[in-house]
């Protein structure tokens, strides 16, 4: 949203009259350390760390190696990008098993944070790696937090420990304790225990939580965090480190639009690594914590590997291959438009994979009016249409239009947008499949274009531009780099939201052939981040 | 509870206003103060320039004068809405609305509490028919404050027709006050958000709703302020209810909530314990912020 700016505007704001210096004089740097240090305060990272950080990022800003440097704004997002990547803790690091089973996971951390909804998440995931889990329902204070994770559990489909009812009855650490004879009488493999919501400053409570530690000895103590969470952050972790000693972190609630600055204080202050990320209010909405991907979120440079990983998740290797020999040959139906569309809807929210992107950030308010049901509408459209309208649109004439409108609860004029971007999208995949460059109109070229606005005056073609235009760069990057012409990249362009499920069907097809790797992103991020 | 730190920025400000003069170091411990109380960068900078102007028109070196106007500056600027809470309508209707794990449901509890205690009738619906367990959650609070409960009458139940059947409960039996939780969403869920639209837009159909209440997590940082503009946006938010602020979390970011936005904050929630919810003074709430 328009009250935050994000860092790569920032910078690309500061370096503007730049371009054409090829140094940093230390007065720019400063500048920059500046916006620097209020978008990180934005996005809600400890004071003290920024401090610290922007210590860092000027005395690096100032040595040799931005003075060589083409672009020093490039270089400097660059330098931020490796050191927040550096506080987080670099490598994505693993849950330890105990090498004698039952692996025991205690889970604490502040009200509402989410612990008993990732307690079977967590639960889930190993299940999915053919551990057995047990689920130890250790909140005796939450009114009905046993009863929930009962719930979660039967949704997890994983077994729980709860012999006490809870709300105020019963002993934590007896449960605690209890549990893990249990575990090892029935076998379970790891035992995950979920513990009351504490505050820091709660003495008593804290004093609970270290007690349950003790009595489980647990392999991984881990402390879950709301990537909301503001300047508190420090505090809290202090108290729970003091108080429990977690060995790692867990950040929840990451599919909001928070920038997670909390996760960068927490890594920071207690020296602790996020080992997951939950996203989202399913239970399979959790992963495992990419520091680089973190650190992206935070400069708002995108989340290209994710949206990678979703897309080669939500598409089908076989349909693409089949879809682009369809582009070739010219026999690209409607009935492909939809099988494509709802393809990608299957791939999880489209506001959530645009919102990946880079510099998403900048394009909020489009995101925000972007309408998911819009591709709902188009839906109903095309399944209005008879199976002979599907495979051939040409016999759409006046009078059909006005049964599908009629049919589908649209306007003639909604029918004809559809046909008419339908056409376009075909006309330009077949001159894309036979490797050719397509015109895009009010396009240009699309070489370092960014979003600054001024294209697609329409809402409708805004959608598709906006969205699709950085999935198709992506998809070509790809190419590039696996060496092969995409089918879909000159989709996204198309105008329809489905036109941004070619460019992400493209990608996808690409990216199993070895992938973009992680340098090539890397490049693209930075060209992307101006 | 024993030993807890209050929560408040003396901490950070005492060593601040001991000093005999006011020097570099005062305003930048100040501003440290600030941003660490999650005031947020831009307020701060605000707050710091209007009082560095001040100090100079008043050509005061005293650290007792900076620390009374911070108190006098922070409670003006609070105290520019009203904070009343109208529940004039008979039922008064309130939708009580959030992020996920904010304490909605606890803020319910100690609201019907609260509201019990000036012998108002209260029923509360238990229309967060999402979470697992929340409406057995909702219905042990209501039991404990001694208000009705309207249940929804199948898993899963639209949230909606529960909103309904509450506002038709508390028609039929004379209630005053029906209070109906809601799931919580996240600000950035669309669908989620145009639930909460349909929710209010089915209650008016038996009755003007007359308070809908944002609640946010002290602990928040500059995100609440995303939430409350998407929240006043889909649901129509009149007020705010800043919770877990017996922890060590300042909210100094429902400053700029409240100047943005223009939505008061209404109430106060300070504790697990059935009475720690509070009307919101600003006078009372600077006190304990700056000590």
């Amino acid at each position: 949203m328009a009250t935050f700016g994000n860092l790569s505007d920032r910078l690309a704001e500061t370096f503007r009259n730049l371009r054409t210096k090829g140094k940093l004089s230390p007065a720019d740097v400063d500048t920059t350390v500046r916006e620097i240090r209020r978008a990180l305060l934005d996005a809600d990272v400890a004071l003290e760390v920024v401090k610290d950080f922007t210590g860092k990022v000027r005395e690096r800003a100032l040595g040799d190696e931005v003075n060589k440097a083409l672009n020093p704004a490039q270089q400097v997002v660059q330098i931020v990008n490796e050191e927040l990547i550096a506080i987080l803790g670099g490598e994505a690091r693993k849950i330890q098993f105990a090498k004698k089973p039952p692996t025991i996971i205690m889970l604490a951390g502040l009200q509402g944070a989410g612990k008993t909804t990732l307690a079977g998440k967590l639960a889930k995931w190993l299940a999915k790696q053919q551990h057995t889990p047990l689920l130890v329902a250790a909140d005796l204070q939450r009114p009905n937090a046993v009863q929930q994770l009962q719930v979660v559990a039967g949704q997890a489909g994983v077994a729980v420990y709860a012999p006490e009812p809870g709300n105020g009855v019963g002993n934590p650490v007896t449960v605690a304790r209890d549990s893990i004879k249990w575990a090892i009488d029935k076998q379970y493999d790891v035992v995950i225990v979920d513990t009351a919501g504490r505050l820091g400053v709660d003495a008593d409570m804290m004093k609970q939580a270290a007690d349950i530690r003790k009595a489980v000895q647990p392999d991984e103590v881990l402390f879950v965090i709301d990537a909301m969470i503001g300047q508190d952050a420090v505090a809290t972790a202090k108290a729970f480190q003091d108080g429990v000693d977690f060995t790692g972190v867990v950040l929840t609630k990451l599919d909001g639009d928070a920038r997670g600055g909390a996760a960068l204080s927490v890594a920071s202050v207690t020296g602790r690594p996020i080992i997951f990320a939950s996203t989202g209010e399913s239970l399979d909405d959790f992963e495992p914590f990419h520091p680089d991907r973190m650190a992206s979120r935070i400069l708002d440079l995108g989340d290209i590997l994710t949206l990678i990983e979703q897309a080669q998740g939500a598409f089908d290797e076989e349909e693409a291959a089949k879809v682009a020999e369809k582009f070739r040959t010219d026999s690209f139906t409607l009935d492909d438009f939809l099988g494509q569309m709802q393809q990608l809807r299957g791939a999880g929210s489209l506001k959530k994979m645009i919102g990946m992107l880079p510099g998403a950030g900048a394009m909020k308010e489009q995101l925000n009016n972007f309408d998911e049901r819009e591709i709902v509408r188009t839906e109903a459209i095309i399944q209005s249409m008879t199976k002979a309208e599907r495979t051939n649109p040409k016999l759409l004439n006046g009078s059909r239009r006005v049964r599908i409108a009629r049919g589908s609860g649209m306007t003639v004029t909604d029918v004809n947008q559809l046909v008419q971007r339908f056409e376009q999208a075909s006309k330009m995949m077949k001159t894309v499949a036979k490797g050719g460059v397509p015109q895009i109109p009010g396009m240009g070229p699309m070489v370092g274009a960014g979003f600054a606005g001024g294209r697609g005056k329409k809402v409708q073609a805004k959608k598709g531009s906006k969205s699709g235009n950085p999935a198709k760069r992506a998809a070509q990057n790809a190419a590039i780099a696996s060496g092969e012409k995409l089918p879909g990249a000159g989709g996204a362009e198309a105008g329809a939201p489905a036109g941004s499920g070619f460019g992400l069907g493209g990608g996808r097809g690409s990216a199993p052939a070895g992938g973009p790797s992680e340098k090539e992103l890397e490049s693209l991020q930075k060209f992307l981040g101006r | 509870m024993a030993e807890r730190t209050p929560w408040s920025l003396s901490g950070a400000l005492r060593g601040m206003f001991a000093k005999r003069t006011i020097d570099q170091d005062t305003w930048d411990d100040l501003e440290t103060a600030l941003i660490t109380g999650d005031f947020g960068i831009d307020v701060t900078d605000e707050i710091v320039g209007d009082l560095r102007s001040k100090v100079a028109r008043y050509n005061t070196t005293d650290p007792k004068d900076l620390q009374r106007m911070l108190r006098e500056t922070l409670e003006e600027r609070f105290s520019k809405l009203d904070s009343t809470l109208k529940l004039t309508e008979r039922p008064a209707i309130v939708l009580v609305v959030g992020v996920n794990g904010v304490g909605k449901t606890t803020t319910i509890g100690k609201f019907a509490k609260f509201l019990a205690n000036y012998n108002r009738t209260v029923v509360v619906g238990a229309a967060d028919t999402f979470r697992a367990a929340a409406v057995e959650q909702v219905a042990t609070w209501a039991e404990r404050a001694g208000a009705h409960i309207v249940r929804p009458q199948q898993e899963g139940q639209d949230p909606a027709s529960v909103a309904f059947q509450t506002v038709e409960y508390a028609k039929r039996n004379n209630i005053e006050i029906a209070i109906i939780d809601t799931a919580g969403r996240l600000q950035t869920k669309g669908g989620l958000m145009d639930e909460l639209t349909k929710i209010r837009r089915v209650i008016e159909k038996q009755a003007p709703v007359s308070e809908v209440l944002l609640v946010l997590d002290a602990t928040t940082g500059q995100n609440g302020l995303l939430q409350a503009e998407a929240f006043i946006e889909h649901a129509g938010v009149t007020g705010l209810v800043l919770t877990k602020l017996d922890g060590s979390a300042k909210a100094g970011f429902v400053l700029a909530v409240q100047e943005r936005t223009g939505i008061p904050i209404k109430l106060i929630g300070q504790g697990e314990g059935i009475n720690d919810l509070t009307g919101f003074t600003p006078h009372v709430f600077v006190q304990n912020l700056i000590g």
